[in-house]
Formats: C-alpha cells, structure tokens, sequence
C-alpha cells in the first residue's frame, strides 16, 4: 500500500473519533434541557456550564480531527 | 487532486512587507495584519468608547463595560478572590482570541487564531505564567496540586503520574482546542463553497448549508473565545488555591 493511500485511510479512520464528540454534545444539552425543565429558575445558573461542557466535548473530538489532517498533510 | 488543497489554500502565510535582518524573515505577513487590525479595534473600541464617560452609557461605551463587567465577573466567579491582579491579562486573552475568531469570518480575510503557532504561543504563556504563579505563591508546596488528599499510597503511584500528565498536557489542550476549531470551520465553509461553484443550478444547497455553517462558526467564535478565558481562569484557580 503506498503511502498517499494509508494517509487517506489514516484520515478517515481518525475521524471516527467524532462519533464521542457527537454523543458528548447530545449528552450535555440533555442534561441542560432536563434540568432547566425541573427548575426553570436555575437556567442563568446552569447555562454558563452548558455551553463550558459543550466546548470541551466538541474540542476532545476535534484532537480527533486534528490527528486527521495531521495524517493528511504533514506526513 | 487541485480540490484537496483548495479548502487549505485560506490559510497560506503571505508576507506583505518582505523584512530579513540577518537570516531571519520577521517579514509583515497577513497574519500579521490582522493581528494589527484586531489590537486596534479593540482598543478603539475601549479609548474611544469610554472617551465621553458619560454615567448612563451610550451604545458603544455600553458594549465597552458590558465586556469589562463579562470577563471580570468570570474572574471574580471562577479564578477567586486572589485572582484580581490577573484581570488584565485574562481580559486581553479574552477580547484578542475574540476578535481575531469574529475577523476571520470576514470573507477574504485570515483568520489568526487558526495558525497552531498563534494559539500554542498564547496557551504557552498562559501556561507557564499560571505555573510561575504558583510556584512563586507556594513554593516546593505547589507539588501538593499532583497529590490529592485522603488516596492510600498504593494509588499515588497511580494517580501522580497522570495528574502530572493531564497538568502538562494543558498547553497542547488548550491551543489545539482553539485552533481545531478554528480550522475545522474555516475548512468546511471553504469546501461547501467549493462545491457551491462546480454543481451549476444546484448551488443554492451548498449556499443555504453554508449561511447555516456561518452562523454556527459565529457561536463558535465567541464560544471559543469564552472557553479559553474561563479555562485560564480555572487553571489559575488551580496555582493559586492548590485544588
């Protein structure tokens, strides 16, 4: 196999890591929407930290995709 | 083969003023600029804004406070109550990544933050000031922030090693996070709009996907922006009060 294949192969299996990404963001904003539904008045509260935990979710699957275009164009 | 590097072209490195002293390019590059331009918006808008003083705020001196009373009130909330001599430099961390995310949606324009060199050199200094700062508050007794209280010794062996992991990897974390993103957003917009010229008549989908994408990369950017302030003002909660 020669190497400009494997990169893409690389790249395309390092993606996958999007996938704990995606489940992380559903799983903040669930907890967001459950408890803002049980206590409305705790939203201003609680809000700051959803979006904080949004971020840190989506960045763990973003080290995924930078390992993917770390494979594509610096190897 | 042309369409792979295309979505990557945006973020060519071009000097403008080509300067060399000795062996060394310190060329005006774009990147440059921009980092130019943002300093001096952000200042025009806090000299200028705040120039009346007026006790009940105009528009522009009442977004100049309204960023003031934003990122003072998350120092004050999430760094403590020994935190406030470093106001001014999570508040200038704060506005620099924000309006350097909020220039690079311009089209046409760079977008500084999406240099890894550019965000690893801001998470550096974050890192390293905030580890100064503890050390010079604490002492030797800063090591105490690897070794949580109350865990039998048999775990310590464990347990140190990976805080000392996940406290080193902090630097790389945060300048990755902010640069990903980054790139991943300006990369995505690049390629809908690649595709957006070459279908013909269908090019309204690509266009529509990509007003939407603009919007998120908005969110994003304040977003990032906010995350990388508060996630300073964490880690200098962590120098300064050891847990």
């Amino acid at each position: 196999m020669d190497l400009a294949s494997a990169k893409m192969i690389g790249a395309g299996l390092a993606c996958i890591a999007l996938v704990g990404a995606g489940i992380g963001i559903g799983n903040v904003f669930s907890a967001l929407i459950s408890a803002v539904a049980r206590n409305p008045a705790a939203q201003p509260q609680v809000q700051p930290f959803a979006f904080l935990g949004f971020a840190l979710a989506e960045a763990t699957g973003l080290f995924g995709l930078a390992i993917a275009f770390l494979i594509l164009f610096v190897f | 083969m042309a369409l792979e590097l295309h979505p990557l072209e945006q973020f060519k490195i071009e000097p403008l003023i080509p300067i060399h002293i000795g062996g060394l390019d310190v060329s005006y590059t774009n990147a440059a600029l921009f980092m130019t331009i943002a300093v001096v918006l952000i200042t025009a808008l806090l000299v200028l804004g705040t120039r009346r003083g007026a006790l009940v705020p105009g528009r522009w001196q009442s977004v100049a406070e309204m960023s003031y009373e934003f990122v003072g009130d998350m120092v004050e909330t999430n760094a403590g109550h020994g935190a406030e001599p470093y106001f001014p430099f999570v508040f200038s961390l704060f506005m620099f990544v924000l309006f350097s995310n909020f220039l690079g949606l311009i089209p046409y324009s760079y977008t500084v933050t999406s240099q890894i060199i550019v965000t690893f050199a801001l998470a550096a200094t974050v890192f390293i000031g905030v580890t100064i700062v503890g050390i010079v508050k604490h002492g030797t007794h800063f090591l105490r922030l690897f070794v949580p209280e109350g865990v039998p010794i048999v775990l310590l062996l464990l347990l140190v090693p990976i805080e000392l992991l996940s406290y080193f990897i902090r630097p790389f974390t945060l300048a990755i996070r902010l640069f990903a993103n980054m790139l991943a957003g300006h990369t995505m917009l690049a390629i809908f709009g690649g595709f957006a010229a070459s279908v013909g008549l269908l090019a309204i989908l690509p266009v529509a996907l990509d007003v939407a994408i603009l919007a998120l990369e908005v969110l994003v950017a304040a977003l990032q922006a906010y995350v990388f302030a508060i996630l300073t003002c964490l880690y200098l909660r962590d120098a300064l009060h050891l847990h």
